[in-house]
């Protein structure tokens, strides 16, 4: 079986606010399961890192957290995207799509185009 | 700030130890639930879907340790923890803990002591707000060698509108007035000070309002700010005060401020530090001397510089400004006195005296506490062989050695917290008795005070020592060979050659600093004995010394000792009832210039010799004590040529005068000084009653006395008598068996019963003033010698234990060549050697540096060269000989080592 790759170091802050923009609420493995998904079954996300990096963010400030009811009706820590975190998120998308494009523009540029 | 954020979340985790544990736990354990859940809808059997769903999580011990240092501030954690394990460690070897606290303490202590001191005198040294901005501002002449020669009021006006101060003051030295009206006259301290005074310092009064411009009106104003003390004492605190009178001088003053408690004045002299009342003077009109540049006013210049100008640039401006003056008023300045005017900051002035000693006690203290690091230091590098296995153990297990020096220099560390704290715990319980030790001619004694800031300072020590001096033990500790301790188990292991060295270096060091200090205090000693025995030349014994002090009002006409006649009636009258006292023999009266030592700022008068071109503001400046005929013979002070005074020296005869050999030699050299004439520039209003004084003739010459200071033989003085020249600042000198505890009371009744408007006080024996006059150098020499014995005492305590420690290590090598048939007094001999090697080559580096340090304080020593042979050879023997002693105990045990059991049990 071949290894799913590990989410690339610090982009994985990225995913969870972007999983909590789109969902809204949701508790730790459904932002796991979420994340999966999304890459189709391509990322694992290394559970180990993600509660403690869910802490940082809560400390950051990026985002909120509460008990609560899931939808099978387990008690679960739910977080959310605050007021900060929406910005943060805001701003790391630009820079992402910034860095995206630049190196895309890289990929495409052929000997002949440079004067 | 997200980091900031987060930071005090971690801190305040950490502070309220609450655990977010619990809550990672259910989340993983609801984590766990729902992958298990989602496997076993994926067709799972239960037992699958849970083993899958906890592979996929992972380790979960790993994220709880990932969670917890995102939460926590791994750093502080582990320095708990260190600090636990070191309060364990010192608990477990309480004798070593308690040695090395009580160095520490002493070392800690006795530094705090003298910071305290420093701190109150040096630091700061003017309670005023903006200290760095006031100067002291001296006029001097130093062409005709006159220095700080008064100001005039022209000049005063030029400082004040030069643009280089904010404001710019004069006041009188302290003088005394009396304060009448009360039930027993008293002496007070007040100073004549010009309207701004008070402003210039930044003072303002708790009731009433300090001196305005209005206050400034030509000649004495009637206007008196008193000091708090004097408000509660005299005035039982009246909240009505302000416009009360206040009888000063039978001169009537009204009262317009009363000054905060906490105000103090500044000054040198304790006249001034304890000025009770402050009289607004114009400084100009009667009975002021004319403004003339010429016409200097006795006193001192305090002025306020603009904000921002430093005192050097201030210096420049005034300067310009002098040379400028000097260009316009060539007549009134000329080229020959070279007048110059000196800024100088304020507190220059009021500490200048002490900074010295102060300075050499420090250094003293510093080398004590030095000497504290050094025993701690070796007691550690002792102690480590004992610990070896210990840390050994550590290591094996995988403590990296970063880490085991954190936790050694916590341990250290904890232990010079504790030595610091207990030493400050000591001088704050001792302070009172502590206090009683300091020379109360030292300035600001009342603010000395061991609070916060010296707590700070002490910890701040305790820390800054503890960090230079665990450093290397720690670093010398943790580096163990790892194989070789563990295998050797229990037995007792060889320490590493770097902790033997590292320790020799230290009890040399040791032995070297103590001997600096032994040098220093043996130097200060000498100088003290030698200041002790100086024959003063005159002779203090059985003589008292009783103060009173005449009524000087601002009109001339209402004072009835006015004259040196009037005057004369009283004072004979006081010397006929002061003989009939009992035990009485001798009584002579003079001013306060004429007793001995007693005085700290004497006022010296201009000396115009007859024949000799000077012009009043250039002449050299003399002491001029007023006495009555038989001062000379009360105090054994030979006639050497002529005669003294007699009852037929009398204002209305012509004015004599009596100088010893020292102004004879200086100012009539290879000449006959008697018949020659002087004239002294006397006191404003004489000046204004007669033109020019008349012409004073020289009738004897006495030899010198060290009456001004011990450590000076010869300062010119010439002696005026009483019954020519009124004197306001009296002293009556007694000789004879006197009962210290009621002749002042019986002197009091004596002269109250001619007067009772007069105040008598400040009785005294000659010898208390002598040994008074001795007191900062009897203190720095008594501190110096207590440091000295202190770091002897360590160096002891540390060669002791060093050479105790090398005898151990050796152990098995003595027992072998005993065995072996060595005899024992070799063994002796070779384990004193190691000692005489350590005390030769700590003596020879202590000796090197006590010379620097000798000649360093040069100024502190009297009679004595910095280079005094028998105070260096005597120190190197005593050191040697304390340090010798101090191996001989464990060479002792070495010599009587029992070689079959000592072979046995290793």
């Amino acid at each position: 079986m071949k290894e799913k790759p590990d989410v690339l170091q610090g982009t994985l802050a990225l995913m969870v606010l972007k999983t909590l923009d789109v969902l809204g609420t949701q508790h730790g493995w459904g932002i796991a399961r979420r994340i999966e998904q999304i890459s189709g079954d391509l990322l694992a996300v290394n559970q180990g890192t993600l509660y403690p990096l869910l802490l940082k963010l809560e400390h950051e400030g990026s985002i909120a957290s509460e008990w609560g009811a899931s939808e099978n009706n387990r008690r679960a820590r739910f977080y959310r995207l605050t007021g900060a975190g929406r910005k943060q998120l805001q701003a790391e998308t630009r820079d992402w799509e910034q860095t995206a494009a630049i190196i895309a523009r890289f990929f495409k540029v052929k000997a002949e185009d440079l004067p | 700030m997200k980091f900031l954020r987060r930071f005090f979340i971690r801190f305040s985790n950490l502070a309220t130890r609450q655990s977010a544990d619990q809550r990672l736990q259910d989340e993983i354990a609801e984590h766990l639930a729902f992958q298990t859940e989602e496997n076993m809808r994926l067709g799972m059997s239960p037992a699958e879907a849970r083993r899958q769903a906890a592979l996929k999580l992972g380790a979960a011990q790993a994220i709880r340790d990932h969670h917890h240092a995102e939460q926590s501030i791994p750093f502080i954690e582990n320095l708990l923890f260190d600090l636990r394990y070191a309060v364990r460690m010192l608990l477990r070897s309480p004798g070593f803990s308690l040695i090395a606290i009580a160095t520490m303490a002493l070392g800690i202590g006795a530094t705090t002591a003298i910071y305290s001191v420093i701190d109150a005198t040096l630091l700061h040294p003017l309670p005023y707000p903006n200290p760095a901005q006031l100067v002291r501002i001296e006029d001097n002449l130093s062409g005709v060698g006159a220095q700080d020669v008064g100001i005039s009021v022209p000049e005063w006006r030029d400082l004040e509108s030069s643009g280089i101060f904010q404001s710019v003051s004069i006041s009188g030295h302290g003088a005394d007035v009396n304060l009448t009206g009360s039930a027993q006259p008293e002496r007070l301290s007040y100073k004549n000070v010009s309207s701004n005074y008070l402003a210039v310092l930044g003072v303002d009064t708790q009731l009433g309002r300090i001196f305005d411009p209005h206050d400034a009106t030509p000649g004495f104003n009637l206007e008196a700010v008193i000091s708090d003390g004097l408000w509660r004492r005299e005035f039982g605190g009246d909240p009505h005060i302000l416009g009360k009178a206040l009888l000063l001088d039978n001169d009537l003053y009204h009262v317009v401020g009363v000054l905060p408690s906490g105000f103090r004045d500044l000054g040198s002299t304790s006249e001034e530090r304890n000025t009770e009342v402050w009289l607004a003077a114009g400084m100009a009109g009667l009975p002021f001397p004319p403004p003339m540049r010429g016409t200097r006013l006795q006193s001192r210049v305090v002025a306020r510089l603009q904000p921002g100008l430093s005192i050097a640039a201030a210096q420049q401006r005034l300067d310009a400004l002098v040379a400028s003056l000097k260009k316009q008023y060539p007549a009134e300045y000329p080229a020959q006195a070279a007048w110059t005017m000196r800024l100088s900051p304020l507190s220059e002035s009021v500490v200048g005296g002490v900074r010295q000693s102060l300075v050499l006690l420090f250094g003293a203290v510093g080398l004590v506490l030095l000497i504290s690091c050094v025993n701690v230091a070796n007691l550690l590098l002792a102690r480590a062989s004992g610990r070896g296995r210990e840390i050994a153990v550590r290591q094996a297990l995988g403590a990296q050695r970063t880490r085991l020096i954190r936790q050694l220099l916590t341990e250290i560390l904890l232990l010079f917290l504790l030595g610091g704290v207990a030493g400050f715990a000591i001088l704050f319980g001792a302070q009172r008795f502590l206090l009683r030790l300091v020379p109360e001619s030292l300035p600001h004694l009342n603010n000395i005070a061991v609070g916060w800031g010296v707590l700070v300072f002490a910890i701040a020590v305790s820390v800054a020592a503890g960090i230079i001096f665990g450093l290397a033990p720690a670093w010398l500790m943790s580096s163990v060979d790892l194989m070789g301790t563990l295998r050797q188990e229990g037995r007792g292991s060889k320490g590493s050659p770097g902790r033997s060295r590292a320790r020799q270096i230290l009890v040399m060091s040791e032995l070297a600093l103590s001997l600096v200090l032994m040098v220093a205090a043996g130097l200060l000693l000498r100088s003290f004995w030698d200041l002790f025995k100086v024959s003063p030349g005159f002779n203090p014994d059985r003589v008292m010394a009783i103060q009173t002090w005449l009524p000087g009002p601002n009109d001339p006409a209402a004072d009835i000792y006015r004259t040196a006649t009037q005057e004369s009636v009283l004072l004979r009258e006081i010397l006929r009832r002061s003989r009939t006292l009992p035990g009485v023999e001798e009584a002579a009266i003079g001013d306060v210039a004429a007793l001995p030592l007693g005085h700290s700022r004497p006022s010296q008068l201009p000396l115009i010799r007859e024949g000799v071109e000077t012009i009043d503001n250039q002449a050299p400046r003399i002491y001029s004590p007023i006495v009555s005929p038989e001062y000379f013979h009360l105090l054994g002070m030979p006639l050497l040529q002529g005669r003294l005074f007699n009852d037929q020296d009398l204002e209305d005869t012509p004015q004599v005068v009596v100088i010893n050999q020292a102004a004879a030699r200086i100012y009539w050299p290879n000449q006959d000084p008697l018949g020659k004439r002087v004239r002294l520039h006397l006191d404003a209003r004489q000046m204004l009653s007669s033109a020019k004084p008349a012409w004073t003739t020289i009738i004897g010459v006495i030899a010198d006395a060290r009456t001004e200071s011990l450590a000076d033989a010869a300062i010119p003085q010439l002696y005026r008598s009483v019954y020519q020249r009124s004197a306001k600042d009296l002293a009556i000198f007694l000789r004879g068996q006197l009962d210290p505890s009621t002749i002042s009371v019986q002197v009091r009744q004596q002269v109250q019963s001619i007067d009772p408007q007069l105040p008598v006080f400040h009785a005294e024996t000659l010898d208390d003033v002598l040994s008074t006059s001795l007191s900062v150098r009897r203190f720095s020499m008594e501190m110096v010698a207590l440091f000295a014995a202190t770091a002897l005492l360590l160096a002891g305590l540390g060669i002791y234990g060093t050479i105790s420690y090398v005898v151990n290590e050796q152990r098995r090598e003595i027992a072998i060549r005993l065995a072996l048939g060595a005899q024992r007094a070799n063994i002796l001999k070779m384990v004193l050697r190691q000692g005489l090697r350590l005390v030769a080559a700590g003596a020879g580096v202590g000796l090197v540096a006590a010379l620097i340090v000798s000649h360093l304080m040069a100024g502190l020593l009297y009679g004595v060269s910095p280079t005094d042979l028998p105070v260096f050879a005597g120190v190197t023997f005593v050191l040697t000989t304390v340090a010798l002693a101090a191996s001989y105990i464990p060479a002792l045990r070495a010599m009587r080592l029992d070689p079959i059991t000592t072979l046995h049990s290793e």
